[in-house]
C-alpha cells in the first residue's frame, strides 16, 4: 500500500509537473504561432447580460485575489511568516483571503447555473468549457476546504509548500514535505497542475493575453502596409 | 504636417429612396455567416425613428465617442482605469436584445405538413439557439414608421425640439421622414481604435479603412461601446468583433464597395481626402458648434502646390493625388459645402457625408403653384416641416447655419434648374436666388450634372491601391507560389 502511494506521490509531484509544464510551453507557443485567431476570451455577454455580472465579476475578482496571494507565499515566504507572526495580521489575511475564495466559488455557481439555463448561453459552452469549469470548482472548493480544517494555511504554505515549488523549480523535486500532506491538499496541488494542462487547449488562454500594452500606447492606432517613405522610389528596387 | 490620405463617402439623402439593396448586398458578401446573422455593417434607418441598435445615438446609455473634459478629449466609455476594472464586464455594452434575435422559418414544415384543412405554416425559429421564437424586432422593425408614438417619438435628436415642435411634426398632415443609410464612417479619430485594449482595431494608413485585426482581437468589447454609430460588432460565435470593411478587397482592385456598386438611387460617393493627421486632435477639441468648419479645415486643398509637395513627402502616390483633385467627396464637402457629417458633436471626425434631405423642407410649400421665387424658393426653414433644430442636431452639431446654407443652396438650384428647364421662373431672378445662396451659375450646373447626371466614373474615383509595390517591400511575392493563398487560411472557428 505504502509503495503504490510513493508511486502515485512520485508520478504526481515529481514527474506530472515536468509533464504539464512542457505541454503548456510547447503547445502555448505552437497555438500562438499558427492560430493566434483562437486566442479570445470568448466573451457570451453579448448574448446575456444580467446573470453575466454576478458570474464575471465576483469569479474574477475573487481568483485574481487568490492567485495573487498565493505567488505572495510563494515568492517572499520569509515576509509572509513575519507577517503572520502577530495574530491580528494572520486573521486579517486568512479571513481576506477565505472571502475571496468564496467568491470566486459564488461566481463559479452562477457561471455553471448561467450556462445550463440559459438558452444562449447555452449555446456558446462548448466541453471544453466544462472541463474547464470543473477543474476549477475542484479547486476552489478543495482550497476552501483546506483554508477551514488546515489552518493557517499562508504560514504552512510558506514553510513546507514554497521550498517544494523551488525544488521543482530547479529540477531537483523534493517530496519530504508533500508526502506527508492530507489528501486535500493533494487534490489541490494536482488539480492546480491539471488546469495549467487545461490552458493552451481552451479559452483559459485568455489569461495570457491581458491587454497590457493599452495601458501605454497612444490613443490611435496606424498600420502602414509600405514604408511610406520610400516607396515612392519602389521602382528602383 | 502629415499629410495622409483618405477613402471617404458622400450620401446624398434626397436620392435616398429607403430600398434596403445596399443592405442586403452587403449581408450577401460579408455578413451571412454564423454569429454574424444580425449584424448589418450597412443598414438604413427611417428618420425620425430610433434606428439600429435602437436608439444608438443615446450616448448617455452606450457611452460612445469622446467628450471634452477640461479641455481634454476622452472617451466616453473607458479610459485607462476602467478598461482593466471593466474588463470582466462591460457595463455600457448593447446586448442582442438592443439589435433583435436574427431569426429563420422551419421551411420543412411546409413540405412535411399531413393533408389538412388549413395551410402549413413554418414557425419562425431562432439562428441563435435554433427554437421556435415569438419574433419580437428586427433590424429595420420601425421602416416607415415615422410618427409612431413607439419608433419616431423615441428618436433623441427630437429632444432638442420645443414641445409645440414635437406635437406638430406628429400631426397627420406635417407628418415627415427621409432615410439615413448608414455604414462605418471610418473616421478620422475612431473611438473603437482608441478603446480596443488589445490594439487589434487599427486605421489603415494608405487609405484610413478602419480595421479589425481577427487575430489580435481578444473579445474584450470595448469597441461595441465606444463607436457611438454602432458600426462594430461583436460576433458571438466566433469571439471577435467585427465591421465594415469599406469592401476594402474591392476598393483596392478599383471596385466601388459593394453597397456603393448596388446603392439604385445612386445616392453614394467615394473618393479620396487629404488631410493633415497632425490636426487630428485639436480639430476634434473645438466646441460642438465650431465642429463642422473645423473638420473641414483638416481637409487640404489637393490642388495647392504646398499640400502636393507635403503629400509626395509622405510617399502618397502621384495616382492618388490625381485621385484626390478629381474626387467627388472633396466637391461636396469643400468647394461646395453642401455635405456635413453625422453627428459631429461625437469628435470622432466621421469621414462619411450627407447631404441632407430637402425633400420633406421643400414640401411645406405643397399646393402651391411656383410663381414668385423670392420668398416661395427660399421657404422660411422655421416654418419648415422638418425643424432645422432636428436636422442640425443630426448634421450640424446642433449650428443651424450650416443646415440653412446647405438647404438654402440646394433650393436656390433648383430654382435656377427650373428656369433653365421649364422656363417659368424668371432667369435673373434665379440668378439672383444663386447669388443669395453662394452660388453661381457654374457652380449650380456642377452641382446638378453630379447630382443628377452622375456616371459611375463620376460617382466613383478609386485610386490604384498598389498593392503589387507594398507586398514587395514586405515580402517576397513568389513565396507562397503554388500554395492556397497568402496570410491567414485556416476557416474561423470558435476558439479552435
Amino acid at each position: 500500500m505504502d509503495s503504490y502511494k510513493n508511486i502515485l506521490d512520485t508520478f504526481f509531484f515529481s514527474m506530472f509537473p515536468y509533464i504539464i509544464i512542457f505541454t503548456f510551453l510547447l503547445v502555448t507557443i505552437q497555438r500562438y504561432r499558427a492560430k493566434a485567431y483562437t486566442f479570445s476570451s470568448l466573451s457570451s455577454q453579448f448574448l446575456e447580460n444580467k446573470q453575466h455580472f454576478w458570474a464575471m465579476i465576483p469569479f474574477h475578482y475573487g481568483i485574481i485575489a487568490v492567485l495573487a496571494a498565493h505567488f505572495v507565499w510563494f515568492l517572499v515566504p520569509d515576509t509572509v511568516l513575519w507577517w503572520n507572526r502577530v495574530p491580528a495580521r494572520l486573521y486579517v489575511m486568512e479571513i481576506a483571503m477565505f472571502i475571496f475564495g468564496l467568491m470566486t466559488l459564488i461566481g463559479l455557481i452562477n457561471i455553471i447555473i448561467r450556462r445550463q439555463t440559459n438558452s444562449m448561453a447555452k449555446v456558446v459552452t462548448s466541453k471544453a468549457d466544462w472541463w474547464v469549469l470543473g477543474f476549477l470548482t475542484i479547486q476552489v472548493v478543495t482550497g476552501l476546504y483546506i483554508a477551514y480544517f488546515y489552518r493557517w494555511g499562508s504560514s504552512w504554505f510558506a514553510a513546507s509548500l514554497t521550498p517544494y515549488l523551488w525544488s521543482v523549480i530547479k529540477l531537483s523535486p523534493d517530496l519530504t514535505y508533500i508526502s506527508a500532506m492530507p489528501f486535500m491538499v493533494k487534490a489541490h496541488i494536482v488539480s492546480a497542475y491539471s488546469i495549467i494542462l487545461l490552458f493552451p487547449f481552451t479559452r483559459l488562454v485568455h489569461a495570457l493575453v491581458v491587454p497590457n500594452p493599452y495601458l501605454w500606447r497612444k490613443p490611435q492606432v496606424v498600420r502602414w502596409y509600405w514604408n511610406r517613405k520610400k516607396i515612392r522610389s519602389s521602382k528602383n528596387l | 504636417m502629415d499629410i495622409r490620405s483618405q477613402i471617404s463617402m458622400v450620401f446624398h439623402l434626397d436620392k435616398c429612396i429607403g430600398c434596403h439593396t445596399c443592405s442586403i448586398a452587403c449581408k450577401n458578401i460579408w455578413t451571412d455567416r454564423k454569429g454574424t446573422e444580425y449584424m448589418w455593417w450597412n443598414n438604413v434607418e427611417t428618420k425620425p425613428g430610433t434606428g439600429f441598435p435602437t436608439r444608438w445615438e443615446d450616448q448617455e446609455k452606450y457611452k460612445g465617442g469622446w467628450e471634452l473634459v477640461n479641455g481634454e478629449l476622452k472617451l466616453k466609455s473607458t479610459s485607462k482605469v476602467k478598461t482593466v476594472t471593466n474588463i470582466f464586464h462591460n457595463p455600457n455594452m448593447p446586448t442582442m436584445d438592443d439589435y433583435y434575435e436574427p431569426w429563420s422559418y422551419k421551411y420543412k414544415d411546409l413540405f412535411d405538413a399531413p393533408a389538412g384543412d388549413d395551410q402549413p405554416t413554418a414557425k419562425p425559429i431562432s439562428m441563435v439557439t435554433g427554437e421556435y421564437m415569438d419574433i419580437e424586432a428586427g433590424p429595420n422593425w420601425d421602416d416607415d414608421l415615422s410618427g409612431s408614438p413607439i419608433y419616431a417619438e423615441n428618436d433623441i435628436n427630437l429632444d432638442v425640439l420645443s414641445e409645440e415642435q414635437r406635437d406638430q411634426l406628429f400631426a397627420i398632415e406635417r407628418l415627415m421622414m427621409f432615410y439615413f443609410p448608414r455604414i462605418c464612417n471610418h473616421c478620422m479619430n475612431p473611438s473603437c481604435v482608441a478603446s480596443c485594449p488589445s490594439g487589434a482595431l487599427y486605421k489603415r494608413g494608405e487609405d484610413g479603412i478602419v480595421l479589425i485585426d481577427q487575430k489580435r482581437c481578444r473579445a474584450w468589447r470595448k469597441c461595441i461601446a465606444a463607436c457611438p454609430y454602432k458600426k462594430t460588432y461583436y460576433n458571438w460565435n466566433t469571439g471577435k468583433s467585427e465591421k465594415c470593411i469599406l469592401c476594402f478587397p474591392r476598393v483596392e482592385t478599383g471596385q466601388a464597395p459593394a453597397c456603393f456598386h448596388s446603392c439604385v438611387g445612386r445616392i453614394r460617393y467615394l473618393g479620396v481626402l487629404l488631410y493633415d493627421a497632425d490636426r487630428i486632435e485639436e480639430t476634434a477639441k473645438h466646441p460642438d458648434h465650431e465642429l463642422v468648419d473645423a473638420q473641414r479645415e483638416m481637409i487640404l486643398d489637393p490642388f495647392n502646390e504646398n499640400v502636393i509637395r507635403e503629400a509626395k513627402k509622405n510617399g502618397i502616390a502621384d495616382s492618388t493625388i490625381k485621385a484626390a483633385q478629381e474626387s467627388p467627396v472633396y466637391k461636396f464637402v469643400k468647394d461646395w459645402g453642401i455635405a456635413l457629417p453625422p453627428h459631429v458633436e461625437y469628435r470622432t471626425l466621421p469621414m462619411l457625408f450627407y447631404v441632407p434631405p430637402m425633400l420633406p423642407v421643400m414640401s411645406s410649400q405643397e399646393g402651391d403653384s411656383v410663381r414668385s421665387i423670392n420668398e416661395e424658393y427660399f421657404p422660411d426653414f422655421e416654418k419648415a416641416r422638418t425643424p432645422i433644430k432636428y436636422l442640425a442636431k443630426m448634421f450640424g452639431g446642433g449650428n443651424e447655419s450650416h443646415l440653412r446654407y446647405v438647404l438654402k443652396k440646394q433650393s436656390a438650384i433648383r430654382a435656377y434648374r427650373r428656369a433653365v428647364t421649364v422656363g417659368d421662373i424668371d432667369m435673373l431672378d434665379a440668378e439672383k436666388a444663386l447669388i443669395e445662396a453662394d452660388c453661381t451659375p457654374q457652380e449650380a450646373d456642377k452641382i446638378y450634372k453630379l447630382t443628377s447626371l452622375c456616371t459611375f466614373d463620376d460617382r466613383f474615383v478609386i485610386p490604384a491601391a498598389h498593392r503589387e509595390e507594398a507586398i514587395e517591400m514586405m515580402k517576397d511575392p513568389l513565396e507562397h507560389k503554388q500554395e492556397a493563398g497568402f496570410g491567414f487560411r485556416d476557416a474561423p472557428a470558435r476558439g479552435r
